[in-house]
């Protein structure tokens, strides 16, 4: 896969004197869908703002499908979309109206035919002729959603698209979202939910106070810094943990009726025989065995630690 | 692309449905206040008036009046249109979309003006149903009464731009424009002020503007039309250099 954006030593500082990029390179790969996860403030707004020209950049280059987004902003930007992370509409404009002001703007003809498919399928042509503010906020991001892909981009940024978004609407914008994908359109978005990096993505990009810690394929990354624990419900509870597994790092819980062993899915030996021969040998009886993966939240929790 | 055709009237278009969704801020409400200055002033003070170089008052104070109502309504027209955006955040679209700031100052400036120059056209035909009004040189009137709206939409789209709240959007018209306007000759000539008053006025630029368009409906003015007319593409290139210089710093628009 060739990248389709790419950034390098993008450094942003505010007129204020605050960093919030610190000299950040990342590829983004055509017809991927990549998660920028970060805790607030982060950077991951002011680095989408960058690369859609809302910020200037105080040092670096960005390029989009090879086009230097400060002196071909124009070919840069047609091939952009963007839904901000904050809800901002004119209250008193109609969806239509302002969904073909955002096709206009990047200067698309209008296209009934493409706007109508568009609005259908957000579940928003039943209120094109609507003024906004007469809109729920479910409704208002999905108005954001359509002027973003008015103009048929072939690379849309999601800025923290789930924030305030109930369970079912949150479906159906991951639906959207692997749907654009099989178009070819490639997405990035931003999130605080790992979980929704975790159902959607292809690629994860953590970033903290303005830095990229690492990019990496979800399953390797889940792979590579996953800890999983093996969890033996014990058929009579214990006082203390036995010699025998003490030694192997085995700990008590839940009031000794649950042993826990953490192993590293990295490394080769997990050490499950040791544990399950260890449990043999002092004779200790138990009723269920079964494991559990550290989620994407805890190795990210443990990254930004880390630094 | 060298130029967005489609984002200019898309902005234009945008720009103009607001003023068909408040039809009666958008037109009414001007003639109505125009309405008001022709009784009170044309009827009622008018009629003790002598005319001024053969000149009846109310038909006198016609041009001084279109003049007063679209320099008002273009700065506010054109400082309302951008400023909005910017207090919604809406902005956010027009920065990312491929324009360049030349393609956003035609639409927005254009749209300004467009409705201003309406509403000076509804006022011209209300006025004749009130004074009798012959134009000696309606052509140039009404370039000049788009120049004067294009002008003044320049300087409104400045003002939008720079204002943080709506406290400066208001206060700017209020203290500034209003005033110069008032006293730049919309209702009286610069000939009836004391000497010093006189030359007080001659570092008001919208006195020449509002000479220049009186000369074009009864041939007599403050000052020769060449100097009006002058006047006018040099207010316009100021506020062009201005406008210029803010998108090229990207000074409160562009973090
Ligand atoms: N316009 C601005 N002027 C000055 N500082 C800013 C501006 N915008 C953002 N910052 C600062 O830059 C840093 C990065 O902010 P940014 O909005 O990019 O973070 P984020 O990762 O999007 O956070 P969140 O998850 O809360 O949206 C923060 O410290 C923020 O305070
Ligand atoms: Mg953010």
């Amino acid at each position: 896969m060739s990248a389709i954006v790419k950034i390098q030593d993008l450094t942003k500082r505010y007129d204020d004197g605050k960093l919030a990029l610190n000299d950040l390179s990342v590829e983004f790969m055509r017809g991927e869908i990549i998660a920028l996860l970060g805790p607030n403030g982060a950077g991951k707004t002011s680095l989408i703002s960058i690369i859609c020209g809302l910020t200037t950049i105080s040092d670096g280059l960005v390029t989009v499908d090879g086009f230097d987004i400060q002196s071909n902003y124009r070919e840069a930007r047609s091939l952009v979309g963007l839904v901000p992370q904050e809800l901002m509409l004119e209250p008193f404009e109609t969806v239509m109206g302002t969904v073909s002001l955002s096709r206009g703007l990047f200067g698309q003809a209008q296209n009934h035919e493409y706007v109508e498919g568009l609005l259908s399928r957000l579940s928003l042509w039943e209120k094109r002729d609507s003024p906004i503010r007469e809109l729920s906020g479910g409704m208002k991001r999905r108005v954001l959603i359509a002027k973003a892909l008015s103009h048929e981009p072939k690379i849309l940024f999601l800025d923290e698209p789930t924030a305030g978004v109930d369970v079912d609407l949150r479906r159906d914008m991951w639906r959207l979202v692997k749907d654009l994908q099989a178009e070819g359109v490639t997405v990035i978005l931003t999130t605080h939910y790992i979980e929704e990096a975790e159902e959607i993505a292809d690629r994860i990009a953590v970033i903290n106070e303005g830095q990229i810690l690492l990019v990496e394929d979800k399953s390797i990354l889940m792979n590579r810094l996953g800890k999983k624990e093996l969890l033996i419900d014990l058929s009579e509870s214990l006082i203390e943990v036995p010699q025998g597994l003490a030694g192997l790092g085995v700990r008590l819980q839940n009031g000794g009726r649950q042993l826990s062993y953490s192993y590293d899915m990295a490394t080769e030996k997990s050490g499950i025989p040791e544990v399950l021969g260890a449990l043999k040998i002092e004779g200790i009886g138990f009723s269920d065995v079964h494991t559990e993966q550290s989620s994407l939240e805890d190795i990210f929790i443990e990254l930004v630690a880390e630094r | 692309m060298i130029l967005n055709f489609y984002a200019i009237k898309a902005i234009f278009k945008f720009e103009m449905s607001r003023t068909y969704r408040t039809p009666l801020q958008s037109f009414a409400s001007p003639v109505i206040a125009t309405v008001l200055y022709f009784v009170v002033f044309g009827s009622a003070i008018g009629n003790r008036m002598t005319p001024i170089d053969g000149i009846s008052y109310g038909a006198f104070i016609v041009p001084g009046l279109i003049m007063l109502t679209v320099m008002t309504q273009s700065v506010a027209n054109a400082s309302f249109g951008i400023y909005f955006p910017k207090f919604l955040g809406t902005i956010y679209e027009h920065l990312s979309a491929p324009i360049s700031s030349f393609e956003m100052v035609i639409g927005y400036v254009g749209a300004a003006a467009t409705k201003s120059a309406g509403v000076g056209c509804i006022i011209l035909a209300v006025s004749f149903l009130f004074v009798p009004l012959k134009i000696q040189h309606p052509l140039l009137m009404l370039a000049l009464l788009i120049a004067t709206a294009l002008c003044f939409s320049l300087l409104g789209f400045i003002l939008g731009l720079w204002a943080k709240d709506f406290e400066q959007l208001n206060l700017v018209p209020a203290l500034v424009i209003t005033p110069l306007v008032f006293l730049g000759g919309s209702f009286y000539s610069i000939a009836m002020l004391p000497s010093h008053w006189q030359t007080v006025s001659l570092f008001n630029p919208a006195m020449y503007v509002i000479s220049g368009f009186r000369w074009a409906f009864f041939g007599v003015s403050d000052v020769p039309i060449t100097i009006s007319l002058l006047s006018i593409v040099i207010l316009a290139i100021v506020f062009f250099a201005i406008i210029w210089r803010i998108f090229a710093t990207g000074y409160r628009l562009r973090q």
